[in-house]
């Protein structure tokens, strides 16, 4: 987990990671891979939860899951998935209707369609009730148990500290401390 | 103050253009049918050639620019669209001068001034979207390119499509009976053009290149030690 | 299916999807349009004649401004909720957003299109002697003209301050010879084509298509991995 003040650089530590920022300076390693020279490729491997939905709002949730599903060239049982992570199936609103803990969900269906191998979390229990920090921990946990790398920022550590073996704190764009976790 | 090579390729170019002045206005008789009116077109045709030469080696630099990322084609690019819209200005106000005591009007719906005037909004158009892009000197470089490679692949089918839009009201052109000594006019013309041109691109680009390396992220402080576990 | 095709038609579908989900967005620009061209009718003065000349031109205007709203639309829902970045990183291929997109902007505004040229005739009262195939093909490419360079620019513009006055801007000039080719092309097919006219504006409209379809396809790459 990565901890940190607001503004000392966990967001921007994921995003370039996820390979969303191309870093100024420096380079970024997955599996001794260099990230951004082979981003193309290395894409379908990571996956990103970020602050914002990137879900489309007009839009119902089981569209959405579809458009998604077809992009990536997965086919999967929408209903199922929607279960999966506590939303009703038959739901026809579009997602701007939804309460942000209920886009969150369905971000989350999204990870669960792409099956990452390493998963990227911007405060993921932000917006949620104690149900839905438990769905979240119960639906990572399941990813970490097929073989998911997980890197979780957090104002929250004792929530994460259930899913992280170690803790990483930032300050002003550079970190501090790297020690196990409890 | 540091003395910058292109100066000589621009004093060079001003001489010429002096001789070519000398030249267009003392040495060329008067043309047969318009008098000395037809001298303005010494300069004209010359802006005419640099005005389409500058903006397209600047379609090629934002080329380059996209297959290589290497800035100074930004640089380049930079000056070739300012001295490129610069020239289609002058080029546009020449014609509208030429026009008045030739076929009495100030604007005339000739193909070559129409597409010199679309081709004018258009380059206006990419160096307001530079302008507006204030932010990261790399987003700003890479999408003028983008404008600017899209703003010269249009140009050819502009032109055709106004020669097809005035097919139908021919209307008299700029003389044919062109002399060897008109001809020599033009040419001196435009070579002082293009060596002046070549000065301001070269000038524009290196402003350019020290502003973008003013916006650019400064270079990382050392990173604070780690304390492992 | 190839993925590369999978993926435009996943976002193409999606846009067709959104816009008929909410289709007050079309409703709108095609009454913007409808008033642009009642306006013309009116400051034109109500002289038949001149009406019947001016229909085709009228039409084209309409379609053009219709477009650059519709264009700014269909990229903001991209960028609203961030869904574009997600879009990279899925990661779908660039150039299948761009022809996902520009195919869905060519059937909305090939829609306003169809709808505004039986009434653009009605009010106009343009003769109207061209074959209604003819008349459709050409609607179609002009629309196709004017979504490709859209598409592109609606992408390019969204990062800059004032984009909403930054893409007329930027769009119209470049499509001058498009407008003109549809232009001048369906005043032909209404008003009759004595002088052989048709192919030459065929002709311009296909070529602008053909390098515009292409470049702004290969180009949309590095517009994409700078927003």
């Amino acid at each position: 987990m990565i901890t940190g003040a607001i503004g000392s650089g966990k967001t921007t530590l994921l995003r370039c990671i996820a390979t969303a920022l191309r870093p100024d300076h420096g380079t970024i390693r997955l599996d001794g891979v260099d990230l951004w020279p082979n981003r193309r490729k290395i894409r379908k491997d990571i996956a990103f939860l970020s602050h914002a939905t990137r879900l489309y709002e007009d839009l119902d949730a089981s569209a959405n899951l579809q458009t998604w599903a077809q992009l990536g060239g997965y086919s999967v049982d929408h209903p199922e998935l929607l279960a999966r992570v506590g939303l009703p199936i038959d739901r026809k609103e579009p997602v701007k209707t939804f309460s942000a803990g209920m886009r969150r969900r369905l971000a989350l269906a999204r990870v669960l369609l792409k099956r990452p191998r390493l998963l990227l979390l911007d405060e993921p229990f932000t917006a949620l009730d104690p149900e839905g920090r438990a769905l979240v921990i119960e639906i990572v946990r399941d990813l970490q148990a097929s073989g998911t790398a997980l890197l979780v920022a957090t104002h929250l550590p004792d929530v994460a500290a259930e899913l992280c073996s170690q803790r990483i704190h930032m300050e002003a764009g550079a970190i501090i401390r790297n020690e196990a976790s409890a | 103050m540091k003395f910058h090579w292109e100066h000589i390729v621009g004093l060079l170019g001003l001489a010429v253009l002096v001789y070519g002045q000398y030249f267009g206005l003392f040495v060329v008789p008067p043309d047969s049918h318009m008098g000395d009116v037809a001298r303005i077109l010494f300069v004209h045709v010359p802006a005419a050639w640099n005005a389409f030469f500058v903006l397209t080696i600047g379609g090629v630099f934002a080329l380059l620019y996209l297959l290589t990322g290497a800035k100074r084609f930004d640089h380049l690019l930079e000056g070739c669209l300012e001295v490129g819209t610069l020239l289609t200005f002058m080029l546009i106000l020449q014609g509208s001068i030429f026009a008045k005591p030739t076929w009495g009007v100030w604007w005339t719906w000739d193909p070559r001034l129409v597409s010199s005037a679309v081709m004018l909004a258009i380059y206006v158009g990419v160096l307001v979207l530079r302008r507006t892009l204030n932010t990261d000197p790399t987003v700003r470089a890479t999408l003028t390119s983008v404008a600017a490679v899209l703003a010269s692949v249009t140009l050819p089918v502009n032109y055709f499509s106004v020669q097809i839009w005035r097919s139908m009201h021919q209307i008299q052109t700029a003389p044919t009976d062109i002399d060897s000594p008109l001809k020599m006019a033009w040419r001196i013309n435009a070579i002082a053009f293009l060596l002046i041109a070549f000065w301001l691109v070269a000038r524009r680009s290196r402003i350019a290149k020290a502003r973008f390396e003013a916006m650019e992220a400064p270079p990382l402080p050392p990173a604070p030690t780690v304390e492992a576990s | 299916m190839s993925s590369f095709l999978r993926q435009i038609f996943a976002i193409a579908l999606k846009d067709i999807r959104i816009e008929l989900r909410s289709p007050i967005r079309l409703f709108g620009v095609f009454f913007f349009a409808l008033g642009l061209v009642f306006m013309v009718a009116f400051a034109a003065g109500s002289t038949i004649r001149v009406l019947q000349q001016i229909a085709g031109g009228t039409l084209w205007l309409g379609i053009l401004l219709t477009s650059s709203r519709a264009l700014d639309q269909s990229f903001s829902i991209e960028l609203d909720e961030g869904a574009l970045e997600e879009l990279v990183l899925w990661p779908v291929e660039p150039a299948a957003i761009f022809y996902g997109k520009a195919i869905a902007n060519t059937m909305m505004l090939s829609i306003v299109a169809a709808t505004l040229t039986p009434l653009v005739i009605a009010i106009f009262d343009a003769p109207a002697l061209g074959s209604i195939a003819e008349l459709a093909g050409f609607m179609l490419l002009g629309c196709a003209a004017l979504a490709a360079p859209g598409t592109l620019l609606a992408a390019l513009t969204s990062k800059a301050k004032g984009s909403s006055v930054l893409l007329p801007l930027l769009f119209f000039p470049l499509v001058v010879p498009a407008l003109m080719a549809a232009a001048r092309g369906t005043t032909v097919i209404l008003e009759g084509d004595p002088m052989g006219q048709l192919n030459g504006w065929l002709a311009v409209l296909v070529a602008f298509n053909a390098i515009h379809w292409s470049v702004s396809g290969l180009l949309f790459r590095y517009v994409v991995e700078e927003l």
